[in-house]
């Protein structure tokens, strides 16, 4: 197991193995994104309160829920890499933190395209909303950090601290809805008890959010390439992986 | 459903497309930079292995 581990987590052994996983999970993502699209789109019906406006749900959840499931990969490989001291894991949480971002932007702009037609205003500081664009100043605040050290390694543990504590803010944009009932609406997919959602409604949506998962692990693995790649830019095995 | 209709949205199509857009524009631009950022690191890689090569 653990001979298993190290092999995996040095550089040109990763390097190799994302290269070749990275085009499968993106085709994957992609074929799931264009079916959840035209399910979205096209097969569902209207919703009887909101229209044709409930279906900005298909890219909104779905980032939402990227913004967090990246953040809580990110925090998780920062603690492996401070904990076992492993750099590959450093580099995978510095990989994650701009798309988590990117996800985190994309869910509070389509929220707020969705708020303006449904609640009439584009945005309110409710607890939703406000531990979300929280979470974007965290992933912010995490790359400032990083950029701001220019020693690889300090800039890896410190930067890690703040992923970590960070991780707080999680369970707090996930439960927000419960703790405090404001105007965002309550989760649709998690009351697999008493679904209230149809099932031509709720497939695409998960569909969508399968393809979003597999287009994360896609670019992470390219991004993270990338990222070892410059760590690294002075190892032997480099010259082996350029050359070739 | 003609097209026009399609584009309508019941009225919401001005909400809804700016929505897909904008993630849309989300997922495109990710790759993108993981790609050129992969490519200056390769090329900065290459850069050094064909300096060491000349000092050798």
């Amino acid at each position: 197991m653990w001979t298993w581990f190290h092999k995996l987590a040095s550089p040109p052994h990763f390097y190799r193995l994302a290269g070749r996983l990275a085009p499968w999970f993106g085709w994957a993502a992609f074929i799931l994104i264009v079916a959840g699209l035209y399910g979205g789109l096209v097969l569902a019906p209207p919703d009887y309160q909101q229209g044709d406006a409930f279906r900005i749900i298909y890219v909104h959840a779905p980032s939402a829920w990227m913004s967090l499931f990246i953040y809580v990969t990110m925090a998780v490989a920062a603690a492996i890499g401070l904990i076992w001291r492993i750099k590959l894991a450093h580099a995978v949480a510095a990989s994650a933190a701009p798309i988590g971002a990117s996800f985190t932007l994309a869910a509070l702009a389509t929220g707020a395209l969705w708020g303006q037609p449904m609640w009439g205003t584009w945005w309110v500081w409710d607890a939703r909303l406000t531990s979300e664009l929280i979470l974007l100043f965290l992933y912010l605040g995490y790359m400032a950090l990083r950029a701001s050290i220019d020693e690889v390694q300090r800039a890896d543990r410190a930067s890690a601290v703040l992923a970590i504590v960070g991780v707080i803010n999680v369970p707090i944009i996930h439960y927000s809805v419960v703790w405090w009932n404001t105007l965002h609406q309550a989760s649709t997919v998690t009351k697999m008890a008493a679904p209230s959602i149809s099932l031509a409604m709720l497939v695409p949506l998960l569909v969508m959010m399968v393809g979003f998962n597999l287009y994360f692990f896609a670019v992470l693995l390219l991004r993270a390439r990338g990222e070892v790649l410059r760590r690294e830019r002075n190892a032997g095995w480099i010259r082996e992986v350029v050359r070739a | 459903m003609s097209l026009g209709q399609f584009l309508d949205m019941g009225g919401y199509g001005g909400f809804v497309w700016p929505a897909y857009a904008v993630t849309l524009l989300v997922l495109i631009a990710n790759v993108y930079m993981a790609r050129s950022a992969h490519r200056r690191a390769l090329e900065e890689a290459l850069r050094r292995a064909a300096t060491e090569e000349s000092k050798s």
